[in-house]
Order: C-alpha cells, then structure tokens, then sequence
C-alpha cells in the first residue's frame, strides 16, 4: 500500500498572481522551498472560503509548473476553472491574498533515465501539468508530441512558452473552433504507430483517459495518466476518492487516487468498474 | 499568570494525557496524520472501523459537500481485522501513540469474532463498538437503532473481551429514546458511549435527477451536526452521569470541544475538521487548553458536564 507524499506540508502562502487566460484562471502562489519537492502530476489542496465559510473541504488542484529561480524564490502555477463554489472564489481572489495549501500531493509521472519518444495527451486544462512535464522530459532528451482536446477553442490551455517544450502540438475541438474538429483519441494509434511513440501521458476527463486506455491496449505503449476523482481530504484519510485498481494477483483493490494516484498506469485501473464495486472479496 | 491545565482524561481504566482523539474513520490508521503532527501528542488515534473480513465498501461517488458539512457513504472499506492487527496497530504502537479499535460487524457473531481477535493484542487502549454506522447495505441492520440488537451485540463483545479492556459502544443519533439505547448497552456491559455517529442523510443532484452518492443515502458530519451532538450527549450524560462519554461532532475548534465537554463529554473525537486542516487535533487541543484556563478550570475534568451544574 502506498504512503502519503513524504515531502507534503501544510503552510499558508501569498497569491502574487492571478490571471484571466481563456476559460481559465492562471494562478501564481508564492510557496518557497515546497517546490523543490514538487514533480509533474503532483497535486495541492486548498482551503477555499476563508474562515468562516461554510465550504468546509479543501480543493484539489493539478500543479501546472513550478519555478525555483523566479525573483520571488520558489512560486507554483495552477490552472483554474472557475465551475464550482471553491474554484469560484480561488479565482476572485486577488494579488497578495494569504492562502492555506497542503502540498506536495499524491504521485508523479514517471520520468524515464533513457531518451524516449512521448506523447502527452491533454483534455481542457487538463494540458497544464503536462507543459511544466514537457520541460523535463526535453532536458532527458525525450522527443515530446502534444495532442491537446476540449469541447471548444477558449478551453484549450496552450501558453506560448509551453509550445516550445514541445516538438510537435496538435489541437483538436470538437465544435471545431480551433484546430481539427475531433477528439484527442481520433487519430491515436496512426500517431502512435508514425513516431514510435514509447510511452502516453495523460491528464483530462476520465472518459477520454479510458478510451486512450482501451485504444493502446493491444500495443507496446505505456499509458502513465492523472486521474480526477472527487475528493474530500486530499491527504489519504477519508477515502472517498477511490478507484478500482487490478493487481498484480489480478485481484481488485479501492486504491485511492489522492495516495496511489492522481499519477496510474492507465491499464491497471478498470475503467470498466469505476462507479461500480469490484465482485467477489476485497 | 495561570498554572498549565491538567489535561488528563480516563475512560473506563483507561488514562489519556488530553481528552482530544481522532474520530473512527476520519484518520484512516493513523499514518497519514502523522505527516502533519506525532501522533503520541494527541489523547488516541481511534482507528477505523474494521470488520472480519476485508471489504471494498461502496461505489462511487461516496461524497457530497454540503454547507457546513458532508455527507459520506464509505461503506466501511478496509483490509481486515487480520490484516489490521499485523500491521497498523503494532506501527501506532511503535510511534508511541494510544490506541483505541474501532470494529465493525454484520452479526452479533461477528462482533464477538472480532473481540476475541483483540482479546490478545497487548498495548490497546479501549475496544470502541461500532454498532451505527449508516452505510451498511441493509439500514435495518444498524443495531443501534434497536435496544434489544444493541444490548445483544455489547452482551457478545463483554462476554468474549473479559473484564480489562474497555469497551465503548458508538450510537446513532437516529433513534427516538437515545438515553433508552444508552442505558440498555451500559447495562450490558459497555463502560463507555461514542456520541454520535454521523446523521443519515441524501444529496439529490439536479443534473442526473438521482440521488448523488453511489450508496444513495450517506452520513452527515461536519459542523453541521455538532448542535446535534451537544443535545445527545448532554441528554444521555443527564441520564447516565458516571459513564463516560466520547463525543463527536462537527468539533472543528476549541470552543466546540469545550461545548461538548460542558454537555458531558469526557473526551473528544475530531474528524472531519481533519479533512479541511490536517493540523486541527493539535490546534483544537491547544485553544481548548486555553479557554479552559480562561475560564479557571485547572484540569479539564472539572468541566466535564458543568452545563448541568445547575439542574436539580
């Protein structure tokens, strides 16, 4: 059984930014030494409300990059969607404003020792851990594609930077305002196929990390994706945000996604039992 | 200057340094928490409810917020007493924290299975009996909701555990006659009451147009249900003022402990204040430390149901 993030930490930190861009909020906290413990696909909680709020769970929130040289010592950046009460009032507060995270969280995304080719594959702002993945992958040597997906352009989340990371992009929308019209997943496996791609990384909507899961099944590819399942404590104690997990017995286990994930590999979860509980004995 | 309070706390025979516990399924077993503060600081680590056997618990969604609380169906998940006792309790043993086992059955068998399992584990504290919890697949089988099936179920757990461990039963605030249930498991041999366990509930989600948690209803807690909380315990300690009383809540300050401890509690369980602040027993230990000391009570036993002080 996995462990809780050995480096996590609960501290209050300073918001030193806060931007509209797109459909999006991008979000820079102030948290010093925490990022040199921060890697692709770990994740923080945040305390959203204020004090007398009555939004009592803290929020989970992918970290999209972290810096360590910026003039302010080490500062986070998060992508936020304003849907729900928490993300709403993350997102209205401005410069300056105090605020109490727990972070690092959960697993990262494996960074393999030898240069491979990767594909990163992101659904909304879903992509925004992938750039700041992006950038280690290419200090390794790795050669990195990037598909990007979203119902429509203004949710597709692709900074200029974040471009130069990568090799190739490719955007689809499925109204067809930006890129092709299409999903992420409809031309998969001839990409795949073309550029000897080695090893997927995703983060999104679980359906689209299930249909990639179902479409590399039958190849060699290695499916590492970030899963989003609601969550109450982020920590590992309350148990709410599992997930079906097969192991190696081929026994199924309720793994919990904020311990033993958000990072899985994508052919161990059956997708097919999310929302159900595994038969037979735990 | 004020003398530092005497925070010892005792249920049944069993001493606690502070009366401030983690409450039974809110803490896992420990571990994760241990991320955040040592675990010997606090009273004890009330350890998830635990049955026979290993069991997935229920699907998913098992969560809704609600204001100013949540509603959980868990559908107690967990590896197994066998599992449990090889390797949870002797690591909360090693990091010197006290322990109390929470168990869990679906019989009147399974729970004395489960207490003749603890009866040879040295170094636990107290046995607490989880006889209310609400997401169990048949809610007519939540033994604390019937005086005869909870009485049965304590009856079982004192005849296997013998006399030395105590045994605190943990009742729903679900019911009509609580202090008639309290009476009837103290009668039957628990030494100590867990008040309460979370309050049945639903959240219906006006997108799907059904009800939202994957195990339909689910267990309210959070600040919530704490007024709730204060009313049971203090109905029951009015009943039974020599037994002791766990209480839990919505307790996610010091003042709210202190409610509790006033209404008649002599120790206090914080849960789900743990899910929105990892660090809330040892900062809800330390405010209750201070507003004790404001109001004069040198040890905190002192303030154990002085709420009643003036009732004939």
């Amino acid at each position: 059984m996995a462990t809780i993030n050995k480096s996590a930490v609960q501290e209050m930190v300073t918001i030193l930014s806060n931007k509209r861009v797109g459909a999006y909020h991008q979000i820079l906290l102030n948290v010093g030494d925490i990022v040199k413990n921060c890697r692709p696909g770990n994740f923080v909680a945040i305390k959203v409300g204020g004090d007398t709020s009555k939004m009592i769970l803290r929020r989970a929130f992918a970290i999209s990059r972290v810096s360590e040289s910026s003039q302010y010592g080490g500062t986070m950046e998060l992508i936020v969607a304003a849907h729900g009460s928490g993300s709403k009032w993350l997102c209205a507060q401005g410069e300056g404003t105090e605020i109490d995270i727990v972070a690092p969280l959960g697993t990262a995304f494996g960074i393999p020792t030898e240069p491979i080719s990767a594909l990163l594959i992101g659904g909304g702002y879903g992509s925004a851990p992938l750039f700041g993945l992006a950038d280690v992958l290419k200090s390794r040597g790795c050669k990195v594609d990037m598909l990007l997906g979203a119902s429509v352009g203004s949710k597709i989340y692709a900074p200029m930077e974040g471009k130069r990371s990568v090799n190739s992009l490719k955007i689809y929308t499925e109204d067809g305002s930006m890129g092709e019209t299409g999903r992420v997943t409809e031309n998969l496996l001839n990409i795949v196929r073309d550029r000897n791609i080695d090893v997927i990384y995703s983060c999104g909507p679980m359906a689209m990390l299930a249909a990639i899961t179902e479409l590399v099944a039958e190849t060699e590819v290695i499916h590492q994706c970030a899963v989003e399942e609601s969550m109450a404590c982020g920590i590992g104690i309350c148990m709410t945000c599992v997930l079906p997990v097969r192991n190696e017995d081929g026994s199924t286990s309720m793994l919990r996604s904020c311990i033993d994930g958000p990072v899985m590999d994508g052919a161990n979860v059956r997708w097919d039992l999310v929302g159900k509980v595994p038969e037979g004995s735990a | 200057m004020t003398l530092p309070v005497d925070m010892s706390t005792t249920l049944g025979n069993a001493w606690f340094p502070t009366p401030i516990f983690t409450a039974s399924g809110c803490a896992s077993s420990g571990k994760e928490l241990a991320q955040f503060f040592p675990l010997n600081q606090i009273g004890a680590v009330v350890t998830k409810s635990v049955m026979s056997k290993p069991r997935h618990g229920r699907p998913t969604p098992r969560m809704a917020e609600t204001p100013s609380g949540m509603l959980n169906s868990i559908g107690l998940q967990g590896p197994g007493i066998d599992a449990f006792l090889a390797n949870d309790v002797p690591w909360l043993l090693e990091q010197k924290a006290r322990v109390i086992v929470s168990i869990a059955g679906e019989t009147v068998e399974e729970y004395a299975t489960l207490a003749r399992k603890l009866r040879s584990i040295s170094g636990i504290s107290a046995v607490e009996v989880n006889i209310s919890c609400p997401n169990v697949e048949n809610r007519g089988l939540v033994f604390a909701c019937d005086p005869e099936s909870s009485r049965r179920v304590i009856d079982g757990v004192r005849k296997t555990i013998g006399g030395e461990l105590p045994i605190i039963a943990k009742l729903s605030p679900d019911v009509t006659d609580l202090p008639a249930i309290a009476r009837g498991v103290v009668d039957a041999g628990a030494d100590g009451l867990a008040l309460i366990n979370t309050v049945l509930g639903m959240v219906i989600n006006i997108d799907s147009m059904k009800p939202h948690l994957g195990g339909k209803t689910g267990g309210l807690s959070g600040p919530a249900i704490k007024p709730v909380a204060v009313r049971a315990i203090y109905q029951v300690h009015a009943a039974l003022p020599k037994v002791p009383i766990l209480g839990m809540g919505g307790v996610a300050s010091g003042r709210d402990a202190l409610e509790l401890i006033l209404a008649g509690a002599s120790g206090v369980s914080v849960g789900t204040a743990s899910f929105g602040n990892p660090s809330a027993l040892i900062d809800i230990q330390n405010e209750l430390r201070d507003l004790l000391a404001a109001r004069g009570f040198a040890t905190m036993q002192q303030a154990i149901g002085y709420a009643h002080r003036d009732e004939a």
